[in-house]
């Protein structure tokens, strides 16, 4: 439980950390709430020789109103997005989502651009991102780019990001009142889901228009339940349980002493269904 | 010193140890820091089983920091050949104390188990439940051969926790693994992998008690009932992990050892007699202990270690567990296999009972080990009376950390399996729980009285808990949701599990103990001293590591000396203290120690009394004592006050003839018995049937541990005990792989609930005095946790039994639970009742969706 020894640098600015990430290259990593990172180095799991910390970035803190979307600063605390009216407002998904995250410490420290970049299939956020269709900023020694969430995720633990890059904003369209839910399925309150499902329902004349279903631990990434949302697409809201019954298609899950692959796909289902039926009621 | 007119035992006097410890102003063993004090880590096995074929340590050594590196090899002349001899080193249960003193083998073994040559294996062990009981030599760092990953294989010794850290990456060693068992029931098959080679079986050994004619009951029976229960292993997980610090004292030749410990009195014999150090050169200090459950009711190989690097070296040594380590290192819970038959007439009233047991022991013996499960023994017929009782434990040998004492020890095992089978019976005789329980109940009784167990009941009423737990449930109107709920298919399904236990506290009576075949020693000391300006002293043998001894023992010494809690200090964890003490677990505390501090004070009171009659100049028998103060019979105004005799007493200027000065009592309280605190609990889940989540919806119970000192520390106690019960049954398993490792090693993956999992708990009380002591206490530490688990799992059971399931293991976690209704639906209606409680078929339709049905 003792890590072995680093280097601790203050990034000033992002552009300083990119500065710092640069002359350390893949031996730094970036602290940004740290809750994922320092229990495995203490574990001697990852022993990076330089800790980046991006905690002093204020002005990465932020949910700003941007018209047809919310920009939300990559360094915004899961419990500063749990209570934001203005994410309560247009996008009540991720405001809920984050208060699901960990325990009440965790949320005062974890970012919502640490969980993103630690690109942890079991993470919350990620799969409700995916079903926003949210976008990504990332800045890196090469400028700015924006990176769609379903591009993001490569593999496990593995995101897009180079190591020279920052992700840095994070823009989530607004709901404009299509219904939303998040069912996360986990044994304690605090711990990561066994398996978690993120939707957002869209209606149209009494029918469902069209339905975007994130998955949460279902593969190495955040998932997509591609084959139950072009069931839904213009389904009557009482053929949702059919619908939802391919949501663990395409899915890759793992075996671990909290659930089978099996239990997994069964869970997916029922939660799909749960989360599709809820979101019609929001 | 106030003079107190009022009472304080029974009352809500807020804990006086709060305050410093919700602002972390506690004394922990890792906020001791000495001159010159270096820091200790050992390097421990990642194997289960290996033989070791070399150990280089150069490298460490080199590293900055680095002060020593040692192997088992280094410090094998620092031990003593027969670490056993103190008899004081028992904790009061040595079957074989006789032989122990005579300093030769008690386990026939002569010719050298896993290859050490001495005449006795060197071992922890300290309870020798048999004669026949195979002891594994064990040393505290393995030398030549590993048993559990975890076992330490070496230390590193360096200026801080840091350095010491990083040096073990530079030790290097060579381990051969060896076949590795961790199945208790593959243990005892032919061909199994053998924990031990050198034994030639995994059997520790086989412990057997009948009373009756058992085979009668069988044959005469209408109806039997059979289960076959597992206990998961359990890990402790106190808060505060365990640590050491030892501190050579140059002038007097001796050390201090400071450690997180339960049991310093233990822990001081043990350390003497395992390390030649005579008694009183050694003085062990217990600060304030963040929690033990147990496992600090234990002496460990570091502890040892610490002491024998600052013997070595002539510096303070301090050793501080991490978490990894306390989950391989420190003692693990439970871990059984039960199987139990009972016998009863078509009235379902208890005509006889089986129990067969195997008992995971773990790679080695600690104190305890191979005794926990015999606590158990005793407690499996629980609250019913009837005619024959077979019991039979196998302990066995497994390649995982040794299993000890945790919460509960063996009876929450015992409640479990007769709670569980109690259930079945009711299915089998079509008997509500309720009744079939009160069938087989003791009438009340106030006088000691006879069990099948052979040994004697203090006092019991254990209708009126069941009586009264049922109304505060409100237990038709669950029955009536209940069936609502299956009527309607509803996916949430709800359960309403029973459980009606009782258990044996107050260890232990030297001479119970005796009659039982299990050494002495069983006694607690306390010490009333009254300070020249009346305030007053408590010493206690006792040693609390959260119970609130310092505030319920300054309720007890408040009343009986007429002050209030306040003017009391009581004075604990340290041999130079309190040289004689038995220490804390067992629920023992206050029923001996507690009672000790009573009869003490009133030792004080009676020399008091006479000192005022002197003062007074009346007759000792016209003195009357109320409120703290001393007056003549009669005459209310002619008095004086307790602080007035206390005063007197240390001035000695004017005493009776012949009487010593200062009022300064000693009592060594030995109970004739045991106590038998006991309570109906009513626990109500509603079961998710789609996913298999299980939810505690309410909790109730109705407990009766006698009179009580403190409610909020019995409540605090039972919320506690509750929420490890729940724990047990639903979330919490030591789980290892085939080789031997354990994959829940952190508090990711074993999972101790915490408020967002647990209930708002219903709890009442009733009060039934032990016949066992003068307060008439029982005790109320581990109460929760032996009456929960059962509780649990029979409202899972019976959320679930319309599929015709009628058992699911612990922890019942969702994947579990999800499985058994899979497996029931998969099965042909009408065969769902093929299991061995024979319980009658559930008319359901094979047709239903997994939503429930009607039965």
């Amino acid at each position: 439980m003792i890590p072995l020894a680093f280097d601790y640098e203050v990034a000033e600015s992002v552009d300083h950390a990119i500065e710092l990430l640069g002359q350390h290259g893949d031996e730094a990593k970036l602290l940004a709430g740290g809750h994922s990172l320092l229990p495995i180095m203490k574990l001697r799991l990852a022993a990076p020789t330089v800790l980046v910390d991006l905690g002093r970035l204020g002005d990465l803190n932020y949910v700003r109103d941007e018209g047809d979307h919310l920009a939300i600063g990559a360094m915004t605390r899961h419990c500063d997005m749990e209570r934001d009216s203005t994410l309560g407002e247009h996008c009540g998904l991720i405001a809920y989502t984050a208060s699901l995250v960990g325990d009440p410490q965790v949320r005062h420290r974890g970012t919502i651009g640490g969980s993103i970049s630690h690109g942890d299939a079991a993470s919350d956020l990620p799969s409700a991102l995916l079903a926003l269709d949210a976008n990504f900023v990332v800045k890196g020694s090469g400028g700015e780019r924006t990176v769609a969430a379903g591009d993001f995720f490569e593999d496990y633990l593995q995101t897009t990001l180079t190591p020279d890059e920052v992700l840095t904003e994070i823009q989530v369209p607004k709901l404009n009142g299509a219904g939303w839910s998040y069912k996360k399925f986990n044994r304690r309150a605090q711990d990561w889901a066994v398996v978690g499902v993120a939707a957002v329902v869209e209606r149209s004349n009494g029918s469902i228009g069209s339905a975007r279903i994130g998955l949460t631990n279902m593969g190495s990434t955040p998932l997509r339940a591609t084959a139950a949302e072009n069931a839904l697409s213009g389904a009557d809201p009482s053929s949702v349980a059919e619908a939802t019954s391919s949501a663990d298609e395409g899915t890759s899950p793992s075996s671990d002493i909290a659930a089978s692959d099996e239990y997994r796909r069964h869970l997916a289902r029922v939660l799909s269904r749960r989360a599709v039926e809820e979101a019609l009621t929001r | 010193m106030t003079q107190a007119p009022e009472k304080f035992v029974g009352g809500g006097v807020p804990r006086k140890e709060d305050p410093a410890l919700v602002t972390g102003r506690a004394n922990w063993t890792d906020n001791i820091k000495l001159p010159g004090m270096l820091h200790a880590v050992f390097m421990r096995s990642p194997y289960a089983h290996a033989k070791i074929t070399s150990i280089d340590v150069s490298a460490a050594k080199e590293q900055p920091g680095v002060v020593a590196v040692f192997t088992g090899e280094d410090l094998l002349d620092e031990y003593e050949k027969h670490p056993r001899e103190n008899p004081a080193a028992v904790t009061g249960y040595d079957v074989s104390l006789h032989d122990r003193t005579q300093g030769h083998s008690v386990t026939g073994e002569t010719d050298g188990a896993d290859g050490q040559d001495s005449d006795e294996p060197r071992s922890f062990v300290s309870w020798i439940v048999h004669d026949e009981l195979k002891i594994p030599h064990h040393d505290p760092l393995a030398h030549d051969e590993v048993n559990f990953a975890g076992e330490p294989v070496a230390v590193v010794v360096a200026s801080d926790r840091y350095k010491a850290q990083d040096a073990i990456e530079f030790i290097e060693v060579d381990y051969e693994p060896m076949d590795v068992v961790t199945d208790l029931e593959e243990a005892m098959t032919e061909g199994s992998p053998l924990a031990h080679e050198g034994f030639g079986t995994n059997e520790a050994y086989t412990w057997d008690l009948a009373t009756g004619d058992i085979d009668e009951a069988f044959s005469k029976a209408d109806v039997t009932v059979k289960g076959h229960y597992l206990q998961p292993r359990l890990i402790p997980n106190a808060i505060e992990t365990r640590g050491v610090v030892a501190n050579p004292d140059p002038v007097n030749g001796g050390f201090t050892v400071y450690t997180s410990t339960q049991v310093p009195h233990i822990t001081k014999a043990v350390l003497s007699s395992y390390l030649g150090v005579p008694e009183q050169k050694l003085r062990l200090v217990a600060p304030d202990v963040g929690g033990g459950f147990g496992s600090k009711l234990n002496v460990y190989a570091e502890e040892v270690i610490a002491l024998v690097l600052a013997r070595r070296m002539g510096v303070p040594i301090k050793w501080i567990e991490d978490r990894s380590e306390n989950y391989l290192a420190t003692i693990h819970g439970r871990g059984q296999v039960q199987d139990i038959e009972v016998a009863a007439d078509s009235e379902g009233k208890i005509l006889g009972m089986k129990v067969n047991l195997l008992a995971d022991m773990g790679a080695y013996l600690h104190l305890n080990t191979a005794g926990i499960p015999l606590l158990g023994a005793f407690m499996y017929p629980g609250v019913y009376t009837f005619p024959a009782y077979s019991f039979e434990c196998i302990g066995v040998y497994t390649n995982k950390t040794p299993t000890d004492a945790y919460r509960g020890a063996g009876r929450p095992e015992a409640a479990y399996a007769v709670e569980r089978i109690m259930d079945a019976l009711a299915a089998e005789t079509g008997l509500d729980p309720a009744e079939v329980r009160r069938r087989n109940f003791y009438e009340p009784f106030d006088e000691p009285t006879d069990t099948p167990a052979g040994i004697q009941y203090d006092s019991g009423n254990y209708q009126l808990t069941l009586d009264r737990v049922l109304e505060l449930a409100d237990y038709e109107g669950l029955r009536e949701e209940q069936r609502r709920r299956r009527e309607s298919g509803d996916p949430v399904q709800l359960g309403i599990g029973f459980s009606t236990y009782t258990e044996i506290c107050g260890l232990a009576p030297s001479q119970v103990l005796s009659a039982l075949g299990a050494g002495g020693a069983g006694w607690e000391m306390a010490k009333v001293q009254m300070l020249a300006s009346g305030n007053v002293e408590v010493i206690t043998g006792t040693t609390p590591h959260g119970q609130g001894h310092v505030t319920s023992w300054s309720q007890i010494a408040a009343d009986v000396l007429g002050v209030t809690p306040d003017d009391v200090e009581v004075l604990h964890g340290d041999t130079a203290i309190a040289p004689y003490g038995r220490d804390t677990y067992g629920s023992r505390s206050l029923p001996v120690g507690g009672v000790a501090v009573h009869l003490a004070a009133q030792k004080v009171v009676e020399k008091a009394k006479k000192i005022a009659a002197h003062m007074l100049e009346a007759a000792e028998d016209d003195i009357e004592f109320e409120g703290g103060t001393f007056s003549v019979t009669g005459s209310p105004d002619q008095n004086v006050t307790m602080t007035d005799v206390a005063g007197a007493a240390y001035m000695a200027n004017n005493l009776p003839e012949g009487m010593q000065p200062v009022l300064s009592e000693e009592y060594f309280f030995d109970p004739p018995n045991f106590t038998f605190p006991f309570g109906a609990h009513i626990c109500v889940t509603e079961v998710d049937t789609e996913t298999g989540f299980v939810k505690i919806r309410d909790y109730f119970g109705v407990d009766d541990c006698g009179p009580i000192i403190n409610p909020t520390i019995v409540d605090g106690q039972l919320h506690g005990g509750i929420a490890q019960g729940v724990a047990q049954a639903l979330y919490e398993e030591a789980v290892y792989d085939e080789e031997g490792n354990l994959t829940t090693g952190s508090m990711v993956d074993y999972l101790i609930p915490g408020a967002p999992e647990l209930p708002n708990y219903t709890l009442e009380r009733t009060v039934t005095p032990s016949t066992s002591n003068e307060m008439g206490v029982k005790g109320v530490g581990e109460a929760g946790t032996i009456g929960a688990p059962p509780a649990v799992i029979n409202s899972v059971v019976d959320a679930l039994s319309p599929y015709g399931i009628t058992h699911v293991d612990m922890p019942a976690s969702p994947w579990k639970v999800w499985q058994a209704i899979q497996d029931a639906q998969g099965q042909e209606a009408g065969t769902r009742d093929a299991d061995r409680s024979g319980r009658p078929a559930q008319a359901v339709d094979s047709t239903d969706t997994e939503g429930g049905s009607t039965s």
